[in-house]
């Protein structure tokens, strides 16, 4: 546990947050491992964690019809997977595959809910935290759809 | 295809003039992806060499077609063969792309301003590249490759649209495999057999190994590109002294006479195409320029 801690404590993520919420926080944590190739969530399935991922790459992909699975986008170490925990209904709206073996510290969603629930200064707290994912994936998503490599002749 | 005009009936001293073409033979055509090729040149008549700086560019004519503006791609190290990347968008660089080996082209050039890869001594160098901007920056690309020494670490993030539409693939390789080189590649979608990453460019500079107080940034794209990564690169820490940028707008003349280029309070053909970001921030959010 103290270990979880200490990996926390330096994630850019938390920074700021103080030791009452920290220390709810990290009742909630597990470390994970996964596999080169295997799973990590499928789209439609309950939202039940976020994930710090602390080395390995993992693929963000959507199932096409015709095309099989395109990838989204990818994570690397650092950045965190998962908000569909936060939002009703609470279920995976993609898949997620690790791309190589793949170390992280889930957080389970559901525990935190009712955390945040009885005490919302730390549902706040943590709030502006995937505010501020959420707007940098928005921006990337955006400069995606702008298709911006094109234009240069 | 069109053939060159005969240079000796002419009489006209090609070197002195800069608004007269120098006839350069086709060596070798290659096709880097769909819609990209990369073209060899070497000079003909009395011209042995072609000398230029990383970052200049050339205005290449295609007889009977017209005259644009292209970045040199290849190596400043390497004076005798001149090398255009290019894509096959408009008329000349579709009628570019039907040349082949022994056709001639008329060239105008070196032009403008290098990238100024002398400043970066003893820091560390990151190159941003987008799509078709990689071509740009590969000449001073091979130049600190030549010199490695001289620099801290050497980074260079390249975002393009898809797997496919990848530049310059063998070389990235090549430089990947060194240990003194730090290479990252993303595209905007891929389907599931890639195993690079996958989202704009600009994502990769956060997590970039560069200490940004000591660092030289060059970046080279679309101007959107260009605008939200000077963006992450002052977030990360690097001044804006310090980003340099390659424009592109409508060249003609190249030696800052007719004003088609103009940009503001400058003109891209000879005050550029290479910016310190400072001297052109202010412009690039103006629509009316």
């Amino acid at each position: 546990m103290e270990d979880l801690k200490k990996i926390l404590t330096e994630h850019p993520f938390f920074k700021g947050l103080d030791e009452e919420h920290f220390a709810l926080i990290v009742g909630c944590a597990s470390n994970v491992r996964i596999d080169a190739g295997k799973m990590i969530l499928r789209e439609g399935e309950e939202a039940n964690h976020f994930y710090l991922i602390r080395s390995g790459k993992v693929t963000l992909q959507l199932m096409t019809p015709n095309k099989g699975p395109v990838i989204i986008e990818t994570l690397d170490e650092g950045d965190i997977l998962g908000w569909s925990w936060l939002v009703p209904p609470y279920t995976w709206h993609f898949d997620a595959k690790a791309l190589e073996l793949t170390r992280m510290i889930a957080l389970d969603g559901k525990c935190l809910r009712n955390k945040c629930e009885n005490d919302h200064h730390l549902g706040y707290e943590l709030l502006k935290r995937f505010a501020d994912i959420m707007m940098k994936r928005l921006e990337s998503t955006r400069l995606q759809l702008l298709d911006i490599y094109g234009d240069r002749s | 295809m069109a053939t060159a005009p005969d240079l000796q009936s002419l009489k006209v001293d090609y070197k002195r003039n800069p608004m007269l073409p120098w006839p350069f033979q086709i060596r070798r055509v290659k096709h880097e992806t769909e819609d990209t090729f990369t073209i060899e040149l070497q000079p003909s008549g009395d011209l042995e060499e072609f000398t230029f700086q990383p970052g200049q560019f050339n205005m290449v004519y295609v007889y009977g077609v017209g005259e644009i503006p292209i970045s040199i791609s290849g190596d400043p190290a390497n004076p005798r063969t001149l090398v255009h990347t290019t894509r096959a968008v408009g008329s000349v660089t579709k009628a570019m792309d039907k040349m082949r080996r022994g056709d001639i082209l008329g060239i105008r050039g070196p032009y403008g301003t290098p990238w100024p890869i002398d400043h970066a001594n003893g820091q560390d160098v990151v190159f941003v590249a987008g799509g078709i901007g990689l071509a740009p920056l590969r000449p001073v690309l091979y130049e600190v490759v030549a010199q490695r020494e001289r620099y801290g670490k050497v980074v260079l993030l390249y975002g393009t649209r898809t797997p496919s539409d990848v530049l310059f693939r063998q070389e990235l390789e090549n430089w990947r495999a060194r240990f003194d080189l730090e290479i990252y590649v993303t595209v905007d979608r891929a389907m599931s057999g890639w195993r690079g990453n996958v989202g704009v460019v600009t994502n990769l500079i956060s997590r970039a190994p560069f200490d940004p107080r000591n660092t030289m940034a060059f970046v080279c794209g679309p101007e959107v590109m260009m605008r939200f990564t000077t963006m992450e690169l002052h977030k990360r820490g690097v001044d804006n002294e310090h980003i340099f940028v390659s424009m592109e707008r409508n060249m003609k003349c190249a030696i800052g006479l007719c004003g088609h280029c103009q940009f503001g309070s400058v003109f891209v053909c000879k005050d550029g195409p290479v910016f310190r970001y400072s001297q052109i921030k202010d412009m690039l959010v103006k629509w009316e320029i």
